[in-house]
């Protein structure tokens, strides 16, 4: 490595965003992700049915059997990816959640000149995913607790933080702290949002801020990590839960796979960055499977709120 | 010897022809007298200078911050600051040696120093993993900074590095939390922060260092989300299109001042620090005591209402005019 690792590597804060999806073709939405990492969520390969092939087993899902189990494969457990408002719908009371910020929309601030424009992908991104921006934030109702939520959303730009994420997490974060509310974040992310350059750093900090007074008003904040969680959104919020929760097999890290090997010129290790890999280094609290994931959210919340009634609604 | 880079041609060429003129005196006395023409040649090459370094690309910033002779963070604790007692380890791990710290003073005044440290040569880079610090680097920062709230010492951070590290016991001690919990730790600590970004300022790792009540930047030095080729190879597929990605992500101290992400430059001098480190440490040291003093002068809930407001107002948005959801 030596003096070649300088000019090789990259610091893996940058959004690794997917292409953008095709226009949705059928209610059943899955088919509209983007392929995540080594292939994992493969588009169906039977055309125009309504089945879905399990990457991990193999196994034809039908789609709404598919959706009707949270995206996760009725045979093997595999976890596809989920999008933010189907995620928020499984966790939270009907009816119980007040969205914040929905109108919050990113800007082309550097006025970015790459090969292809900032403004375009915000359109476009708008347009295939439904979407605003890669989090929906609100306030809602988690068994018998009121909590500020965040759900990220990998198919807008690959989650990517920029300022319109960094934004509506403070404010949701500010909200709870002076609420007396948890918090419950979902992350799912390649990183920071390059187009808005150091502007998107900064969320990092101004995230991490809100939580530091969060924190200090002795309300639990509980991180689930999701498939894949990684760099500028990993060295932030993601990391500085009073628990750190993950859905098994999440791909989980700073910098990215190839970055490290590029960088050391060593072989990584089985299972490498993945939520269990982490959880036996000390980092994660607990694998939660999908299904499980609201059941668990209430039963922490009992314990980290059990000295303070401010936190659970009126029935 | 002197290492000139690339832009630097032009001076490298004339200052070539001054040192034969002065070795070789006679093939050079014509007409003229050879004072009047080493006078000349030296004329000239004070105006190149000034051409060159006056309109730097974001590029060139990035070589001249990048520059092998740039002075480090050691340097400074050697020139602008005095008495500098080194402190080690994280408690925990080990001692990382990509991150120094220690009590210093400034003008006699007793400070905490934490920064990045690069090397100067190879055996010295091993030593100091190119200035990438491991999580044990962000956890004895912390453990530092911390001593510095107990017993009420200013803190200031000096910055150089292309970023944390990218390795496998990196992400096994979780790098990502050693940095999260520093962004979220400096947040609170009461004592004055002044963060300095010397050289390079490489993402997370350099925010790692940089929550503070202000933020300067060497005039030379960038700060940015990813490093240019990084962004050059994922946007550009291209890693020689780096130059045109450190112009497009706006990471000079020109651009960060410009768009207040930074509250001041710190000017170098002509050739950049390293030309005249004397120089470059006594003008730091100005800059250093002047923001201590600024900060140190507002009581401590006000300072720590600023530093919040500071980075909360980072950000650019818009809000899109309320249409029915739509179907998809
Ligand atoms: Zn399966």
């Amino acid at each position: 490595m030596a003096t070649s690792f300088i000019p090789k590597r990259s610091i893996g804060l940058e959004g690794k965003e997917p292409p953008p999806p095709p226009e949705p073709k059928s209610a059943a939405g899955f088919i509209k992700k983007p392929k995540l990492g080594s292939g994992r969520a493969r588009k169906r390969e039977i055309p125009e049915g309504l089945w879905t092939k399990c990457p991990k087993c193999s196994t034809m899902i039908y789609d709404k059997e598919l959706d009707d189990n949270l995206k996760v494969c009725p045979r093997c457990s595999h976890h596809f990816p989920i999008g933010a408002r189907e995620r928020i719908h499984a966790l939270v009371e009907t009816c119980s959640f007040e969205e914040m910020d929905p109108q919050l929309i990113s800007v082309d601030i550097l006025g970015f000149t790459g090969v292809a424009a900032y403004a375009d992908k915000l359109e476009s991104y708008q347009r295939s995913t439904g979407l605003k921006d890669a989090v929906v934030t609100g306030i809602g109702r988690i068994g018998p607790y009121r909590v500020g939520l965040g759900v990220m959303d990998f198919s807008f730009l690959g989650g990517s933080m920029g300022s319109v994420v960094g934004e509506k997490l403070t404010h949701l974060i500010e909200s709870a702290t002076d609420k007396g509310l948890g918090l419950v974040i979902v992350s799912t992310s390649g990183g920071a949002r390059m187009y808005e350059g150091m502007f998107s750093l900064m969320q990092m900090a101004k995230t991490a801020a809100a939580l530091a007074y969060h924190a200090q008003s002795r309300l639990p904040y509980i991180s689930v990590l999701t498939h894949p969680t990684t760099a500028g959104v990993m060295a932030s919020f993601a990391t500085l839960g009073d628990l750190i929760i993950a859905e098994p097999g999440a791909m989980i890290g700073f910098a990215g796979p190839r970055v490290i090997k590029d960088t050391t010129q060593a072989e990584l290790p089985p299972g490498f960055q993945t939520a269990e890999f982490l959880q036996e280094r000390g980092l994660i609290d607990s694998i939660v499977s999908r299904k499980e994931m609201k059941e668990r959210l209430i039963q922490y919340l009992g314990f980290l709120l059990h000295s303070q009634r401010h936190g659970i609604a009126a029935s | 010897m002197k290492h000139y880079l690339d832009f630097e041609k032009p001076i490298q060429e004339l200052q070539r022809k001054l040192d034969e003129m002065r070795r070789h005196p006679q093939m050079h006395s014509l007409e003229i007298s050879l004072d009047d023409e080493v006078l000349q040649i030296e004329k000239k090459i004070a105006e190149t200078r000034r051409d060159v370094f006056s309109n730097l690309t974001a590029w060139q910033r990035v070589q001249m911050a990048r520059h092998p002779k740039r002075p480090y963070t050691l340097d400074y604790l050697g020139t602008t600051f005095s008495d500098f007692e080194e402190l080690h380890g994280d408690r925990a791990y080990s001692d990382d040696r990509a991150v120094v710290g220690g009590f210093a003073r400034l003008q006699g005044e007793p400070i905490l120093v934490v920064g990045t440290q690069k090397g100067r040569d190879t055996k010295e880079n091993i030593l100091r993993n190119f200035g990438s610090a491991h999580p044990e680097g962000y956890r004895k920062a912390l453990r530092l900074m911390r001593l510095a709230e107990k017993f009420q010492l200013p803190i200031v951070t000096l910055i150089d590095t292309a970023g944390a590290y990218p390795g496998i016991g990196a992400e096994e001690r979780h790098i990502a939390e050693a940095i999260a919990v520093n962004l979220r730790e400096m947040m609170l600590l009461s004592v004055p922060i002044v963060a300095v970004v010397l050289g390079e300022g490489g993402s997370g790792g350099a925010l790692g260092l940089g929550v503070a009540d202000r933020v300067l930047i060497l005039e030379n030095a960038y700060y940015s989300v990813i490093s240019p080729e990084g962004c050059a190879a994922i946007l550009w597929k291209d890693r020689s299109a780096a130059p045109k990605a450190a112009e497009a992500l706006k990471i000079t101290a020109k651009d960060l001042l410009e768009l207040k992400l930074v509250d001041e430059i710190v000017p170098e001098p002509l050739g950049g620090a390293h030309n005249d480190l004397p120089t470059m440490a006594e003008t730091l040291r100005v800059y250093l005591l002047r923001h201590l003093h600024e900060v140190e002068a507002v009581p401590p809930d006000a300072r720590l209402r600023q530093r919040y407001q500071k980075f909360r107002s980072f950000g650019h948005f818009d809000e899109a005019v309320p249409s029915p959801p739509e179907n998809g």
